[in-house]
C-alpha cells in the first residue's frame, strides 16, 4: 500500500491528507521519514489531538471528569504568552489517576495566564472543586479586614493551636511547575528583600536552604517550619521539585508567629500561628503582615497575582480565591468518636485532618480542624467560619463530657457570592 | 520534554548567568563537565523535535548523586541530541566510557557463531545466563521527551513486529494497562514484569509520564525472549534461560534481534545507529552495543577474597546483587556482567563475560580445596 502511495504522492502535505484519510500511522510516517525523523511542527499534523488525548478511563480527579476530547484538540496547540501549554498543566492529572474516595484537582498552573488560554478546561475543573462556583458570571471577595471578628479566643482547655496560611504569586514570574531557574531565582529576590523590611513584631531572618548550617536545620526542624522537598507524585509530576533545593528558603519572625516559605509549591505560603487558641490574634498578625509584605514589593514596582474573577492566583485551582485554611489544633476525645462527628463537620463547613497536615491520620483524640472552602467566600468569612464552628465543637465535647445530648447544626450555604452583584440588580 | 521547545525560546529572555544550574554540590558526569560558559554556548539550541539543554540535564540537576557512585546525569531526547549538543555529550561520553574518543568508531557484530565457548559453564556455579539490549526507532522521540501519541506509535509497530514472529519466537504482548491479575501474577512469577519506575534518575527525566499508557511486555511461548516496550527504551530485548549455556542465549538474542529488525526496516523504521556511537539509546551509558551480558553465579568464597575487586575490573565485568542494578548480593550468588557497552562489539562483550566467569567459577573451585588462587590472577585485559 505504501509503494502505491509513494508513486503518486510526496511531501508534507502528504501526511496531512494520509492523516485526514484516516490511514494509519505506518503509511503517513512512512512518506513522512526525513533523515532526521519528525520535526516538533510536524509532529503536529502527523499527530492529531486524538493520537494525544490522554487515556483517562481509569482516572478520578477533576481534570478526568472535564477534559473531553474536543476541549483537548481546542486547547493543545495553544500557548500561553510565557510558551506554557495545556499538557504541561495536565500532566500531574494524567500520571496520578486519583484514588475512589479523594477526588484530587489533577492540573496546574503554569503561570496567570493559563487560567485565561486554557479557561475552557479551567473553568468547569474550578466549578467542580469549588461547589459550583461560576468564574464567568461570578466575582470573588477579598477582605483582610481583621477588626471584624467576633469570638476569636478559644478554650485553651481544648485548642492547642492555631494557624491561618495562605499563598501569593508574585506577578509577571512563571509558576512553580514552569518557572526557569532565573525566575525562581527573581521571586526570591524579591520576596526577599521585601521581608527584609518588615519592623518590630514582624522583623525576621531568612534561611535559604542551600546555604542553611545544620544547627539552623535542626532548629527549624524542632519549631516544625522546615519544609522538606516534596514526595508526593502529585506535585513531583508537576515539576515542582525540578532543581531542588535552588533558590528555596524559609523566612520567620523572631517571635517565630509569622512564617514565610518561599518556592515550595507556590511563589510564597505566608502562616501566622501560634500555641493557644487566640485566633483573632493569629489572623490580625496574618493581615497585617500581608499587607506590609505587599506594600513593600509595591515600593520595588512588582505585586501579587489577583484578579476580580479568581481572587489569589495560586498553582493549582483548589487554593484560588483566598488561598486561605485557618485552622487549629484541638482536642475533641468524645466527639471525634460520635457518630455525627463528620455530618457535624460537613455541616459547618469544616475538614479534619490528622495533626501531620493533609492526608494524616489524627494522633489521638487531636484533630486538625479548617474551613473546607477557599474562592466564593472572603478571608474574613472564611475565618469567622472556622471560629463559629471550632466553638461550636466545643460546645458539643463539653456537653458531651456531661452525658448531655448534641445536635447537629443546619447546613451552612455553600456559595456566598450573591448574583445579584454582578448582574446588577 | 515533549512540550518544552517553545518554552526554551522563553527562557532565553534571561541571561546564562541566571539560568545556569547551581552544580556545587554534585558529583555526576554532567555536573563535572558542564561549565557556565558552555551552558551559555548550548541553551540557544535545540534538536528538530525541540528537546533542549535544560531537557538533556534536568535530571542530573535534580539529583546530586553519591559520593561514591558517579552517575550519567543527562538523558538524550531524541537522535539529534547527541549531535546538537555534541560538545557536551562527547566529554561525558568520554568520562563514562573509558577514554572512548569523538573520534573513535564502534564496531558492531551480532553474528553469534563469532562467540567462542560459553556453552560450558558449571551449572552447579552459574545459576542463569541473560542477554539484554536496547534498541531506539528511527524516527520517534525517546522516552524522556516523546509525547502520548508518539509513545503509542512505537507500542504499535512494535507489536506488529513483534507479533509477526514465529517458530522459538512466536509469542504474545501484554499490554501493561490492560493485564489481567492472572497475567500479572505470571509474570511477576517468571520475573519480567517491570514497573512504574521508581527511581528519581528516570522520574526526574521524565520517563514516567503518562504510565502505564502504551507500556507493555512481549514474550515467546517458551518464556526465553522477552521485550520491553516503552520502559526507558523503546525497546528492551532480553533473552534469558537457566543454567550455564550462555552460547544458546547469546545466539537466540542475536538470531531474534535481526528478525525484529528486518521488520522495523521493512516499515521504513530501523534502529537508531551509527557508527560512531554504534546503537543509540535514552541514557549514554548505554551507548554502543547497550548490551548487558551477565550471569547469576555463586561465588561465596571468591566474593569474600581481598582480591575479588581487582579480578572483576582486570575481567572488566562488574558485579551486582541478584535484584539487579544498586541491590545486594543475596546468599553468594552475584549477578556478574559486562563492565564496557561501546568501542568493543556485541560479540567481545559477550565474550569478555564468558571467559571472565568460567576462569572465576575455576577459582572458586581452588578456593574449596583450600588452595590459592595468586597465579591464575589475570593481567589487565
Amino acid at each position: 500500500m505504501a509503494s502505491m502511495f509513494t508513486r503518486v504522492l510526496s511531501g508534507r502535505n502528504t501526511a496531512v491528507i494520509m492523516a485526514g484519510l484516516g490511514a494509519g500511522t505506518l503509511v503517513s510516517s512512512y512518506i513522512m521519514m526525513t533523515e532526521s525523523g519528525v520535526s516538533a511542527g510536524e509532529k503536529k499534523k502527523l499527530y492529531p489531538p486524538s493520537a494525544d488525548y490522554p487515556d483517562l478511563r481509569k482516572h478520578n480527579n477533576c481534570l478526568a471528569s472535564a477534559l473531553t476530547p474536543a476541549v483537548y484538540g481546542q486547547l493543545r496547540d495553544k500557548l500561553t504568552p510565557n510558551n506554557w501549554s495545556l499538557d504541561q498543566c495536565i500532566q500531574t492529572g494524567v500520571d496520578n489517576p486519583g484514588h475512589p474516595f479523594i477526588k484530587t484537582v489533577g492540573m496546574v498552573a503554569g503561570d496567570e495566564e493559563s487560567y485565561e488560554v486554557f479557561a475552557e478546561i479551567f473553568n468547569p475543573v474550578i466549578k467542580d472543586r469549588h461547589n459550583g462556583y461560576d468564574p464567568t458570571t461570578m466575582k470573588h471577595p477579598t477582605d483582610l479586614d481583621s477588626s471584624k471578628i467576633t469570638s476569636g479566643m478559644f478554650d485553651e482547655n481544648y485548642v492547642l493551636s492555631s494557624r491561618v496560611r495562605t499563598g501569593r504569586s508574585i506577578r509577571g514570574l512563571s509558576l512553580p511547575p514552569a518557572c526557569t531557574r532565573a525566575e525562581r531565582r527573581e521571586v526570591e529576590r524579591v520576596v526577599v528583600q521585601g521581608l527584609s523590611g518588615l519592623k518590630d513584631d514582624l522583623a525576621g531572618k531568612y534561611y535559604s536552604l542551600t546555604e542553611m548550617t545544620e544547627q539552623e536545620q535542626q532548629q527549624l526542624i524542632d519549631d516544625h517550619f522546615l519544609f522538606d522537598k516534596p514526595v508526593s507524585p502529585l506535585l513531583t509530576c508537576a515539576g515542582m521539585a525540578r532543581d531542588w533545593p535552588d533558590a528555596r528558603g524559609i523566612w520567620h519572625n523572631n517571635e517565630k508567629t509569622f512564617l514565610i516559605w518561599i518556592n515550595e509549591e507556590d511563589h510564597t505560603r505566608v502562616i501566622s500561628m501560634e500555641k493557644g487558641g487566640n485566633m483573632k490574634r493569629v489572623f490580625e498578625r496574618f493581615c497585617r503582615g500581608l499587607k506590609e509584605v505587599e506594600r513593600l514589593i509595591q515600593e520595588r514596582g512588582w505585586e501579587f497575582m489577583w484578579n476580580e474573577r479568581l481572587g489569589y492566583i495560586l498553582t493549582c485551582p483548589s487554593n484560588l480565591g483566598t488561598g486561605l485554611r485557618a485552622g487549629v489544633h484541638v482536642r475533641l476525645p468524645l466527639l471525634s468518636k460520635d457518630s455525627r462527628f463528620n455530618k457535624i463537620l460537613d455541616n459547618l463547613r469544616l475538614q479534619k485532618r490528622g495533626t501531620g497536615g493533609v492526608d494524616t491520620a489524627a494522633v489521638g483524640d487531636t484533630f486538625d480542624i479548617s474551613n473546607l472552602d477557599r474562592l466564593g467566600k472572603s478571608e474574613v468569612e472564611l475565618v469567622q467560619c472556622v471560629i463559629d464552628g471550632v466553638n461550636y465543637l466545643i460546645d458539643c465535647e463539653k456537653k458531651l463530657e456531661k452525658s448531655q445530648d448534641i445536635s447537629i447544626p443546619p447546613p451552612k450555604r455553600k456559595m456566598e457570592v450573591l448574583y445579584t452583584q454582578v448582574n446588577g440588580c | 520534554m515533549p512540550f518544552g521547545n517553545t518554552h526554551n525560546n522563553f527562557k532565553l529572555n534571561y541571561k546564562a548567568d541566571d539560568e545556569y544550574p547551581d552544580l556545587t554540590k554534585h558529583n555526576n558526569h554532567m555536573a563535572k563537565v558542564l561549565s557556565k560558559e558552555m551552558y551559555g554556548k548550548l541553551r540557544e539550541k535545540q534538536t528538530p523535535t525541540g528537546f533542549t539543554l535544560d531537557d538533556v540535564i534536568q535530571t542530573g540537576v535534580d539529583n546530586p548523586g553519591h559520593p561514591f557512585i558517579m552517575t550519567v546525569g543527562c538523558v538524550a531526547g531524541d537522535e539529534e541530541s547527541y549531535e546538537v549538543f555534541k560538545d557536551l555529550f562527547d566529554p561525558i561520553i568520554c568520562d563514562r566510557h573509558s577514554g572512548y574518543k569523538a573520534t573513535d568508531k564502534h564496531k558492531t557484530d551480532l553474528n553469534f557463531e563469532n562467540l567462542k565457548g560459553g556453552d560450558d559453564l558449571d551449572p552447579n556455579y552459574v545459576l542463569s545466563s541473560r542477554v539484554r539490549t536496547g534498541r531506539s526507532i528511527k524516527g520517534y522521540a525517546l522516552p524522556p521527551h516523546n509525547s502520548r501519541g508518539e509513545r503509542r506509535a512505537v507500542e504499535k509497530l512494535s507489536v506488529e513486529a513483534l507479533n509477526s514472529l514465529d517458530g522459538e519466537f512466536k509469542g504474545k504482548y501484554y499490554p501493561l494497562k490492560s493485564m489481567t491479575d492472572a497475567e500479572q501474577e505470571q509474570l511477576i512469577a517468571d520475573h519480567f514484569l517491570f514497573d512504574k519506575p521508581v527511581s528519581p534518575l528516570l522520574l526526574a527525566a521524565g520517563m514516567a509520564r503518562d504510565w502505564p499508557d502504551a507500556r507493555g511486555i512481549w514474550h515467546n511461548e517458551n518464556k526465553t525472549f522477552l521485550v520491553w516496550v516503552n520502559e526507558e527504551d523503546h525497546l528492551r530485548v532480553i533473552a534469558m534461560q537457566k543454567g550455564g549455556n550462555m552460547k544458546e542465549v547469546f545466539k537466540r538474542f542475536c538470531v531474534g534481534l535481526q528478525r525484529i529488525e528486518e521488520i522495523f526496516k521493512k516499515h521504513n523504521h530501523g534502529f537508531m545507529w551509527n557508527e560512531h556511537l554504534g546503537f543509540v539509546l535514552t541514557c549514554p551509558s548505554n551507548l554502543g552495543t547497550g548490551l548487558r551480558g551477565g550471569v547469576h553465579v555463586k561465588l561465596p568464597k571468591l566474593s569474600t577474597h581481598a582480591k575479588f575487586e581487582e579480578i572483576l575490573t582486570r575481567l572488566r565485568l562488574q558485579k551486582r546483587g541478584t535484584g539487579g542494578v544498586d541491590t545486594a548480593s543475596v546468599g553468594g550468588v552475584f549477578d556478574i556482567s559486562n563492565a564496557d557497552r561501546i568501542g568493543s562489539s556485541e560479540v567481545d562483550q559477550v565474550q569478555c563475560v564468558v571467559d571472565g566467569v568460567k576462569l572465576m567459577v575455576e577459582m572458586e573451585k581452588k578456593l574449596e580445596k583450600g588452595e590459592s588462587i595468586d597465579s591464575m590472577i589475570p593481567a589487565q585485559k
